[in-house]
């Protein structure tokens, strides 16, 4: 087992285009990285750099403590699940499977045994003498990974494994993916854009953006104190409501004027807080120590467990949180209370404050 | 499955197809079965009479050692002119698919060749070759090897052999080259990840894929070396020296045209065309079966 180590690794194509411009890494031993961003961000570069596809413009990538920047993908003993599963069309499940292990001379009967201990693992057992083409989306998402198992390796490396099915066998395989990874305790380091996978499957989030990294943490740590305006829209579903404010006199207003309620610390020019943080109340009452804004109900979103309303306060659209069924109709007119210590204020820059 | 088209009217599908039946009809059925019915009739040497034979033109022609040896002579022919003219193009399109810079630039030069008329790739090559004028003979003479496809049967077919591969190289490449982008890139990744050497990769990975084009590709030179050679086979060595690069297409051309048997040469012309449909029905049979059609 291995531990991963990224230290200010850039990328630059042609000279010019910085894909990558600075990152650094440590992933201990048996953890799950994540890096998630928007597409263009660079998470996959990185992927790839880390694989060996990719040369690596300047900084190290090490695996183990051991610089692996010369050493070509065939040699740096990792396994990795492509977008695109990459399955062999020619050959067979079993063969797929064995093709790691027989490049790498391991003699018949173990491999024989590998590739079935792993098939029986995946339920794949019956599917061995089948072609790729044979089988739905989630068979071969399931070989594989089969594929990169039964190597064995050092690290996993996931390219947006589930991006390519149903919503309802990606939320079945995430899980799968979390207990696997965490019954072979195999560092690994998984791309995706979904923020749920990525809030799901992490030990370690990597929020990805531009080429740099936003932020680093635990998952549930980067949810309640995002560093950025950029994390905290990033992440989260619906995303934390981001309100631009004024300082005035003792208080702090809303761009046109409305009193939010409350003071704003220094520099804070971002009102920030998530769509489950805020209540809803009728009267006009004003809560101390509490942002409160007069908004006006725009559209209800029931989904069953809950329901999201979609305001408009002062020009700007806050979505909350309600859990099951809303009381509230379209146009009605209420008051949003966020508590102080449920809030978030950024800086010019985006910075938290 | 999509369901059968079916059509009110009960004339007009046949009204629709009978341009194209007419085409058929006129142009191939016709001659063909002129051909045949030639290659039954046997004449007198002046063309004045002529009489039905049955199988007479055929029984002779197969007995003809001369007919044979031209059997010979188009099987290595053949067999070297596909092979020499595939392996080179699969090199040329490997080679061509890791060019990174003036890709296009590159790919139209190597198409290029096919443009050319047989006849003057045949020109082309015999005066590169020719041995007293040939600049390349020149050079080979110099590397102490005697060359002279002139007189030595061996080396006149090794000058036709390459001038019909290189007009055919240019085609294969074209088709190899958009086979090798049809390969996944990804395919490749994964099995460097997966251990496999560039060399290992080839054979395990991109060569199996490129089976349809490969496949496609050899039934096509195939008919290619023993139809569409006749123009090379005619500049460069005129069938020469003696009786050693007489293709069977050749021979169909001599007897029919220069000696004037027609009947033999209808004959001929008879059973290079059953070669032809027997060897593209055994390749479809056989060979088509280890093709994978990702």
């Amino acid at each position: 087992m291995a531990t991963v180590d990224l230290k200010d690794v850039e990328k630059v194509y042609g000279g010019a285009v910085k894909a990558v411009k600075g990152v650094t890494i440590a992933i201990p031993d048996k953890a799950l990285c994540v890096l998630v961003g928007p597409s263009g961000c660079g998470k996959s570069t990185l992927l790839r750099m880390i694989a060996g596809l990719e040369t690596i413009s300047s900084g190290t990538v090490s695996i183990d403590g051991k610089v692996v920047n010369e050493i070509g993908p065939t040699e740096r003993d990792i396994a990795m699940v492509f977008q695109n599963y990459a399955l062999y069309p020619h050959m067979k499940v079993y063969d797929n499977m064995a093709y790691g292990l027989r490049n790498r001379g391991m003699p018949k009967d173990e491999i024989d045994r590998r590739v079935k201990d792993v098939a029986a693992t995946l339920e794949l057992a019956h599917l061995l003498d089948r072609r790729p083409r044979e089988l739905s989306g989630g068979q071969r998402q399931r070989v594989a990974m089969g594929r990169a198992i039964v190597r064995n390796p050092k690290v996993f490396l996931f390219d947006e494994p589930l991006s390519n099915l149903d919503a309802k066998l990606r939320g079945q395989m995430r899980v799968e993916i979390k207990n696997l990874q965490r019954s072979l305790g195999v560092t690994s380091v998984y791309v995706t854009h979904d923020q749920l996978e990525a809030m799901t499957l992490a030990d370690i989030l990597v929020v990805m953006n531009a080429g740099l990294v936003e932020q680093m943490g635990a998952p549930l740590d980067i949810y309640e104190k995002p560093a950025s305006t950029f994390v905290a829209s990033f992440i989260g579903a619906p995303p934390m409501n981001l309100l631009p404010i004024v300082a005035s006199g003792n208080g702090a207003t809303l761009a046109d004027g409305t009193d939010i309620g409350m003071a704003a610390p220094a520099n804070a020019v971002t009102l920030g807080f998530r769509p489950e943080d805020v209540d809803v109340v009728m009267n006009a009452d004003r809560p101390e120590g509490a942002v409160a804004l007069p908004a006006r109900v725009e559209a209800v979103e029931p989904v069953g467990a809950e329901s999201f309303l979609y305001c408009a306060a002062a020009g700007n659209r806050i979505v909350v949180r309600v859990s099951g069924r809303a009381t509230a109709k379209p146009d009605d007119d209420l008051r949003i209370v966020a508590k102080s210590e449920k809030l978030h204020w950024f800086d010019q820059a985006g910075k938290r404050v | 499955m999509t369901p059968r088209v079916v059509f009110p009217n009960k004339f007009l599908p046949y009204l629709l197809v009978a341009p194209q039946l007419a085409i058929t009809l006129i142009f191939f059925y016709w001659p063909a079965g002129q051909a045949l019915y030639q290659s039954m009739l046997k004449e007198d040497p002046f063309g004045l009479r002529s009489k039905f034979v049955w199988f007479d033109n055929f029984k002779r022609v197969l007995s003809d050692p001369s007919y044979l040896n031209s059997i010979k002579v188009t099987i290595v022919f053949s067999v070297a002119t596909a092979a020499v003219a595939m392996c080179v193009a699969l090199l040329l399109a490997v080679m061509a698919d890791k060019v990174v810079r003036g890709k296009g630039f590159y790919r139209t030069l190597m198409i290029w060749p096919y443009a050319v008329a047989p006849a003057i790739a045949g020109m082309l090559f015999l005066f590169l070759f020719n041995p007293s004028i040939g600049s390349l003979a020149v050079l080979l003479r110099r590397a102490g090897i005697p060359w002279d496809p002139v007189l030595n049967g061996n080396h006149a077919m090794i000058l036709l052999v390459i001038a019909a591969a290189w007009k055919q190289i240019s085609y294969n490449f074209l088709f190899f080259v958009a086979g090798l982008q049809a390969i996944p890139k990804t395919l490749i990744e994964a099995a460097a990840i997966d251990g496999a050497g560039e060399t290992k990769r080839f054979w395990t990975i991109v060569f199996p894929l490129l089976a349809p084009t490969t496949f496609f590709l050899l039934v096509i030179n195939t008919t290619y070396a023993f139809f569409d050679t006749f123009g090379i086979v005619h500049a460069v060595t005129g069938g020469g020296p003696g009786k050693s690069t007489e293709t069977l297409v050749y021979k169909v051309y001599n007897d029919g045209f220069v000696n004037l048997i027609l009947g033999s040469s209808a004959a001929q012309s008879v059973i290079l065309m059953v070669i032809v449909i027997a060897l593209t029905a055994i390749q479809f049979r056989y060979v088509e079966k280890k093709v994978h059609y990702g």
